[in-house]
């Protein structure tokens, strides 16, 4: 039926009473996502949304049950909140914090070895499986349930892609943020590879961005492993090639993650290539219905 | 955010790094004096502007008189620098920093840079330093030494033991290049830098090591912890229009088109200039308003865009998620009556709040042209141009 999140989810969110958190736990609530409670470090005991606020992520575990945490503090407070579920045993974490720096994010994957916790994001709209559970912030309305899984690194363009999906009638089984950032959580070929494994998926729709190796790395994967058609994009065919400082960067990424160079070489590893980002719906009907 | 060299060696000294003794200078009898300060019969003058390749354009001269330095120093400031990294149209040179130059036996390279492969701090050191280091990795990879290095036990000696010993940085040169990795990956760390390189890390006739070149960039999401950094950002060196974006938290990237565009979400303005350049069109700028995009907001993207005189149509796209399309259709509405905006508009809104946005968008009596789907916007922007 999905993957990662659905409806037995017991979901708790960190910085819960902040105004961004309280918008977007309201609007999971009315979507039916199982929200158990939430932690704001000092407002341990009260309540908030007719929900228990808790001071640590253990304790909410601990009185709830809870094994999803959406991550809503502020990005100075992100890392520590992260490795505070991680600890904890919380199983599915999706960071929607923006801007955590870099290196932060480093130290928490490696915490990460030896904890069985998955992390979307950071910079992530989330991860969604239509009717059953919401964690994030996209607009619920747009997406249906279904039989197509997607997976993205960019909030907006998920979007894009998931209403041109639905209105020619392709539901969605899960939708998977994994974040815009250099240093993330799980990557493409993790989220292929659950997509793999779920009975109820029938394709997958990857939507990647120029920068890194990680939708080639997944295309490799995917002509090794993958029983399901994979339709893929990958955004800035047009962009600017990036001002760079020094020779680092280009030392380790070479001249190989463009935009064109990527979608090349995945259509040549069997990936449904979209070149027009306005038809991507159209090839998912294509791969499917041919 | 970039830094200058001569503010990259500040901080390298600042942590026991050697590096030349000199300073900047922003006029030619500037240059002459410091020169005269440093003593000693050769100098370099390098041309500060943050683009590398500095060499190649003509911006680093050697001096074997305080009068060649200030010959020098006077050719160099002021002039626009065309290095390999500026583009065609060159840097203005405002500075440059005058050294004591060095009797090299050899050159070495040494980096550090957050590889997303392995997902950590990755090491990176060669025996061929000096020149080309991109062009050695590509057709000479095995002369490039990387190691990713595991948080939790940092840059070990052993570590900086195994690389010196790869490179030939052997012998009495073994414990300087161990306290150099280590000093690097300490600044580094403390910092919470991007990107870090020596090049070249120099044997010197006296058989000591130097970091005779080197450059550091910083995460945008971690300086504000670092005043000491901060103080080092040069406006000069980025783009007027860019620095007034952020500081009205777009983030805008001009190009050289002309459909001005106005999306939300780095992604989709990514998409959406990918989508006009598909329909034979040429994207005149990325810009993302981000989340929570008020009518001010939008209102200030249209009167950035318009500063380009280039942009001949505008084309607003927006997926509502956290944002909400009727602030935005206030904004766009805003931004018409107050900026008297000549050029065809197309607006496409959809997510949440929509119809509210699309009602807004009617009732203003404004003649914009709505479009249905991402296509059909690329689509009419592209045809208005006509």
């Amino acid at each position: 039926m999905s993957i990662y999140i659905n409806k037995h989810s017991r979901v708790i969110y960190q910085g819960f009473t902040g105004q961004h958190s309280t918008f977007h736990a309201e609007e999971a609530i009315k979507t039916g996502t199982h929200i158990v409670g939430g932690v704001t470090p000092g407002k341990g005991g009260q309540t908030h949304l007719n929900l228990p606020v808790f001071e640590t992520v253990s304790s909410a575990v601990r009185e709830t049950g809870a094994d999803v945490s959406g991550i809503f503090v502020p990005p100075q407070f992100a890392a520590d909140a992260i490795l505070e579920a991680i600890e904890a045993g919380i199983k599915i974490i999706v960071v929607i914090a923006d801007g955590i720096p870099v290196q932060d994010m480093v130290r928490v994957k490696r915490y990460l070895i030896g904890h069985e916790a998955i992390i979307f994001g950071p910079n992530t709209a989330g991860v969604i499986t239509p009717g059953e559970c919401k964690v994030g912030i996209m607009p619920a309305s747009i997406y249906s349930p279904g039989r197509i899984g997607v997976v993205s690194r960019s909030g907006t363009l998920n979007y894009e892609a998931v209403a041109q999906m639905t209105a020619l009638g392709f539901g969605q089984s899960t939708s998977v943020g994994i974040g815009g950032d250099p240093i993330n959580g799980a990557n493409f070929v993790d989220v292929l590879s659950a997509f793999n494994e779920d009975p109820d998926t029938d394709a997958v729709v990857l939507i990647g961005e120029i920068g890194g190796q990680q939708e080639v790395d997944a295309a490799h994967w995917a002509k090794e492993n993958m029983r399901k058609p994979v339709i893929g994009f990958i955004a800035g065919v047009s962009a600017p090639p990036g001002r760079r400082m020094g020779h680092a960067g280009a030392i380790i990424s070479g001249e190989s993650d463009t935009a064109v160079a990527k979608m090349n070489a995945m259509e040549a590893l069997g990936v449904h290539v979209v070149r027009n980002p306005a038809e991507i719906g159209s090839t998912v009907r294509r791969a499917l219905v041919g | 955010m970039n830094i200058h060299e001569h503010q990259t060696k500040e901080l390298l000294r600042s942590y026991q790094i050697p590096v030349p003794e000199g300073r900047v200078a922003d006029s030619d009898a500037g240059a002459g004096i410091i020169a005269e300060q440093i003593g000693g019969e050769r100098w370099v003058v390098k041309a500060q502007i943050h683009a590398g390749g500095r060499g190649k354009g003509g911006g680093v001269k050697i001096a074997s008189s305080i009068e060649e330095v200030r010959q020098h120093a006077d050719h160099i400031i002021g002039s626009h620098l065309v290095t390999p990294q500026t583009g065609p149209e060159g840097r203005l040179v405002q500075r440059v920093l005058v050294e004591a130059a060095q009797d090299i036996k050899q050159e070495f390279y040494l980096g550090l840079i957050i590889d997303r492969s392995h997902q950590r701090i990755t090491i990176i050191a060669s025996a061929s330093g000096g020149k080309d280091i991109e062009e050695v990795a590509r057709t000479h990879p095995d002369r490039v030494i990387r190691e990713a290095i595991d948080p939790a036990i940092g840059l070990p000696e052993f570590l900086c033991r195994k690389i010196a010993a790869r490179i030939g940085l052997t012998g009495p040169l073994m414990p300087q290049a161990v306290r150099t990795m280590r000093a690097l990956y300490r600044c580094f760390r403390d910092k919470k830098a991007l990107m870090a390189e020596i090049n070249p890390l120099a044997v010197l006739a006296d058989g000591k090591l130097m970091a005779v070149d080197a450059k550091m960039s910083f995460d945008g999401n971690a300086v504000h912890n670092f005043p000491e950094i901060t103080a080092y950002r040069d406006f000069d060196e980025e783009d007027p229009k860019e620095v007034e974006a952020s500081g009205h938290g777009l983030n805008y990237i001009a190009l050289d088109g002309n459909v001005g565009c106005i999306v939300n979400g780095a992604g989709l303005a990514m998409a959406t200039m990918d989508a006009i350049t598909f329909h034979k069109g040429r994207p005149a700028n990325f810009l993302d308003v981000g989340g929570g995009a008020s009518p001010e907001k939008i209102a200030n993207a249209f009167r950035i865009v318009l500063k380009d005189p280039n942009v001949k149509v505008i084309l607003l796209n927006i997926f509502a998620g956290i944002n909400r399309c009727d602030w935005v259709a206030t904004g766009v509405v805003q931004a018409m009556q107050e900026q008297a905006i000549a050029e065809p508009v197309i607006v496409r809104l959809s997510g949440t709040n929509f119809e509210a946005g699309q009602k807004i968008l009617a009732d203003s009596g404004l003649p914009f042209i709505t479009a249905v789907d991402l296509d059909d916007a690329a689509r009419k922007a592209v045809e208005a141009l006509a």
